[in-house]
């Protein structure tokens, strides 16, 4: 697995994720500057991090998602290659216009840092193929920006297609108004491009791959991709 | 010339700060106050003195970067 994470003034989850995808992988990441214009040659897997690129200032990603880089991204996703957006990277692949949406301000607005659970909505994809179709994992969340929004038709072409991959739910799998943190329609935390290879979500589980860490059930995600680049190439 | 340009939420996007102001607002006894929308402006200092020019940059500004008009609209006024 050949990954590259990018990295925008601001980010600061990005050695995290290039943690979890060396323990998953055995390969470290590239990391990409903002500023340069191509990705690393042969890239499988590119990662937008997650943080506060440019201070959140105007709307979260909104600076980021027209930084120099970000063309060799959509050209890279056009191709077909996996793109992974985490929290900030989540917001920044929207407002990049790579994902459908937008993250609003959590309809509490405040800003939520804790464990939450997402239910598994498939295993057939890249990114959740190391996980079963309905299992419940632990991931925590960091974001005052997390509250999914798209116009109706948009939902509906999202849920129809099969392209909400994460939802948050209770401990048991259940979904409700208390389990849904942040007010995003459908208790949408995670979902994928119409061609099913960009996915962003807010969760981070890239905090939760090492026993240290006190729980490993982000390693899935991880896991399934470089399984999925290794029986691809 | 200077010009401004106003982003505000589409009718129908949940706004959480404007009713958080709202709520604010009310119990400050403001009387009156039936709602509130939060929204952006940008004060901008244009170079030359082309009107229709500035226009269209100031266009161009908003639909690239200044509003994302998936959620937002804007309105763009050169004021002289």
């Amino acid at each position: 697995m050949k990954s590259a994470v990018l990295v925008f003034p601001g980010i600061n989850r990005e050695q995290d994720m290039a943690r979890a995808l060396t323990l998953a992988s055995g390969r470290e990441p590239a990391m990409v500057w903002h500023a340069d214009t191509a990705l690393p040659a042969d890239t499988d897997l590119v990662v937008v991090p997650g943080g506060f690129s440019y201070g959140d200032y105007l709307r979260c990603g909104a600076i980021a998602a027209r930084a120099p880089i970000m063309d060799a991204v959509r050209t890279h996703a056009a191709q077909g290659g996996l793109v992974l957006g985490v929290c900030n990277g989540f917001q920044i692949l929207c407002e990049a216009g790579l994902l459908p949406g937008v993250l609003m301000r959590n309809s509490r607005l405040k800003f939520i840092c804790k464990d939450v659970h997402l239910r598994v909505e498939r295993s057939d994809s890249p990114f959740t193929r190391g996980y079963n179709a309905g299992q419940v994992i632990r991931v925590p969340v960091a974001h005052g920006e997390g509250n999914y929004e798209a116009d109706d038709e948009t939902v509906k072409r999202l849920e129809g297609e099969g392209r909400v991959l994460y939802r948050y739910c209770s401990p048991e799998g259940e979904l409700g108004e208390d389990s849904n943190i942040n007010g995003a329609t459908n208790s949408i935390a995670g979902i994928v491009s119409e061609k099913g290879n960009v996915l962003g979500m807010m969760p981070h589980p890239e905090n939760h791959v090492e026993d240290i860490m006190g729980c490993t059930d982000g390693r899935g995600l991880f896991a399934g991709l470089a399984e999925h680049l290794k029986s691809a190439a | 010339m200077k010009a401004r340009v106003t982003v505000t939420l589409k009718s129908g996007i949940l706004d959480p700060q404007g009713k958080a102001i709202e709520g604010a607002l009310k119990s400050l006894g403001v009387d009156g106050i039936a709602s509130v929308r939060q929204g952006k402006v940008f004060d901008i200092e244009i170079a030359g003195a082309d009107k229709a020019k500035a226009e269209a940059a100031l266009k161009d500004a908003a639909d690239k970067l200044l509003a994302n008009t998936v959620i937002e609209n804007y309105r763009v006024e050169v004021v002289g």
